[in-house]
């Protein structure tokens, strides 16, 4: 009997050597997740160093928003009170972004499935000899994803108001015909950042943490009408988390690139008023 | 309408084994479970299989389809290629006892492990009384029929034999869940689903919810909130700040830890 004192080969499991039997393309879904995601690490990391071309006014890419750093004329909402900062604003600004979904119920599903392979997939043996789960540093830190959910809040707020200045009329040089500027504007990046903003707070508030928070941690919802309520809307919301966290990555770095090429001039604003 | 379906089926006991081809004619509307009830009937009298309900209600006939936990009386054979080998084999997490029979004593170890409801003291007129918004959530859980598919696809188990003796498994993450989501219940059982029941190894992939035959979300229902509870109790120090100054979370009181 060629057995080890592992998973499935385990003595006294019934004796089969495969790592698994599953002959469907279970290694489809981690294999895109993972090129996915790379692909956004490989860009977001790229762009958040680059620390030029986040702002083609009235917008700010939500990469540097708030911009508190030595940022560019206009891009400062909040002040700037990291102007001694050397390196990119993003750097600044990014890590609560980057916390919230790094911490996330669903995104640790997804990388812990695509990147570490812990496992694969359903009823595929994972390669690891040892497995702690998150019950040791550093992954006992995934217990603050609701800390990163409250800034996600605040960072949410602040891209809301990004949205609101994207109405802003345009400076004449990025003004279309005859240069002429109204009170209000709305241009093909505003309806990108209102889009984005809106799934990234479908994202936000779907977060299990935030159904937790309203409502989730009572014993007795009849006692709590309101946040009872709040409970039930969340938990609708919460059903689609996956999809959001999907959704606000695509549009995050869509509404990115369109301020990169409006910036540096490879594109002009499609102005709708 | 009948056809000749090729199936692979695990023989052996705890000493060794192997995969067994045959042939079992099978008709239209039949499930795994009655091929292979055909198959003893007609060619391996001594294939042993634990079944009972037929019906995806008791639990009995967990085994691994093609790869994947399900219950051999749910599985239809239309939802493969009359041409395709069907492979099924015992569940791979838990000892095997024969052919497609495994020991899961081991979910009933844990079972014991698990403190029972400590319900307060009755109303005046001797009665108890819960609102129904405050035990639906319970409700859900208790749907489970104990086919312990989740425990078997859980990796935490399935793949390290030597987290067995801390981790209780899905199966009883939910049940934790529904006792602190009890309204009546004054058992605190939050520092004993960290410590004991080991819920810091489960790291939410959700395959335990993927293979649930009875739909219950027991991640996004179960484990992640009763992760949050223990994060109200461990690692919150808003929390903790309101339990010194005397904003506490009143709907929590008068439980003792256990």
């Amino acid at each position: 009997m060629a057995t080890t004192d592992h998973g499935v080969t385990s003595p006294g499991r019934a004796h089969i050597e495969e790592r698994t039997l599953r002959r469907d393309r279970w290694w489809l879904q981690p294999l895109t997740t993972f090129v996915v995601f790379s692909a956004f690490v490989v860009y977001a990391t790229v762009r958040a160093f680059l620390g030029r071309d986040y702002y083609a006014s009235p917008y700010l890419s939500p990469f540097y928003s708030p911009c508190l750093g030595d940022c560019v004329a206009g891009a400062s909402d909040f002040g700037q009170p990291f102007a001694w900062w050397p390196l990119s604003a993003a750097l600044i600004i990014l890590v609560f972004p980057l916390g919230f979904r790094m911490t996330c119920y669903y995104y640790r599903k997804a990388y812990y499935r695509a990147f570490w392979m812990s496992p694969p997939a359903c009823g595929v043996a994972e390669p690891h000899r040892s497995y702690s789960g998150e019950t040791r540093f550093p992954l006992l830190l995934q217990n603050v994803h609701r800390w990163f959910w409250y800034a996600a809040v605040l960072v949410g707020a602040v891209l809301t108001f990004d949205v609101v200045l994207a109405f802003r009329p345009m400076p004449a040089q990025y003004a279309v015909g005859d240069g002429e500027t109204s009170g209000v504007h709305m241009g093909l990046g505003t309806l990108l950042m209102l889009v984005n903003v809106v799934l990234i707070w479908l994202y936000t508030l779907s977060c299990h943490s935030c159904r937790h928070i309203v409502g989730g941690r009572l014993r007795h919802f009849s006692q709590h009408p309101v946040r009872y309520r709040l409970w039930t809307w969340v938990s609708r919301l919460n059903e689609s988390h996956g999809r959001w966290a999907w959704y606000s990555l695509f549009s995050v770095a869509i509404v990115d690139l369109y301020i990169f090429l409006l910036a540096t001039g490879t594109i002009q604003d499609v102005r709708f008023f | 309408m009948g056809y000749d379906l090729k199936m692979r089926v695990w023989r052996g006991d705890a000493e060794g084994g192997g995969l067994t081809d045959y042939t079992v004619e099978v008709s239209e509307g039949e499930v795994v479970l009655d091929a292979l009830h055909r198959l003893q009937a007609t060619q391996t009298g001594d294939l042993a299989i634990r079944w009972n309900c037929k019906a995806g209600k008791c639990g009995s006939c967990s085994a691994e389809v093609n790869g994947r936990p399900r219950l051999m009386c749910m599985t239809r054979l239309s939802d493969f290629e009359e041409s395709e080998t069907i492979t099924v084999t015992p569940l791979r997490t838990f000892p095997v006892i024969r052919d497609l029979v495994t020991d899961v004593s081991f979910n009933y170890e844990k079972a014991r492990e698990l403190p029972y409801a400590e319900l307060g003291p009755r109303d005046a007129d001797g009665k108890r009384r819960m609102m129904q918004v405050d035990v639906e959530r319970g409700q859900e859980f208790r749907k489970c029929i104990e086919c312990y598919l989740c425990q078997d696809v859980c990796h935490v188990v399935r793949d390290h034999e030597d987290n067995k003796q801390h981790f209780a498994g899905p199966r009883f993450f939910i049940r934790y869940a529904e006792l602190d989501m009890h309204p009546l219940d004054t058992h605190d059982r939050r520092r004993l689903a960290q410590e004991a029941a080991g819920l810091g190894m489960c790291n939410i992939t959700k395959c335990c919810t993927e293979v649930c035959p009875e739909g219950i979300h027991i991640t996004d229902n179960g484990i992640i909130p009763m992760k949050e509870r223990v994060v109200d109790r461990r690692y919150d120090p808003l929390v903790w700040l309101g339990n010194k100054i005397g904003l506490r979370n009143k709907d929590n009181d008068g439980r003792t830890e256990v």
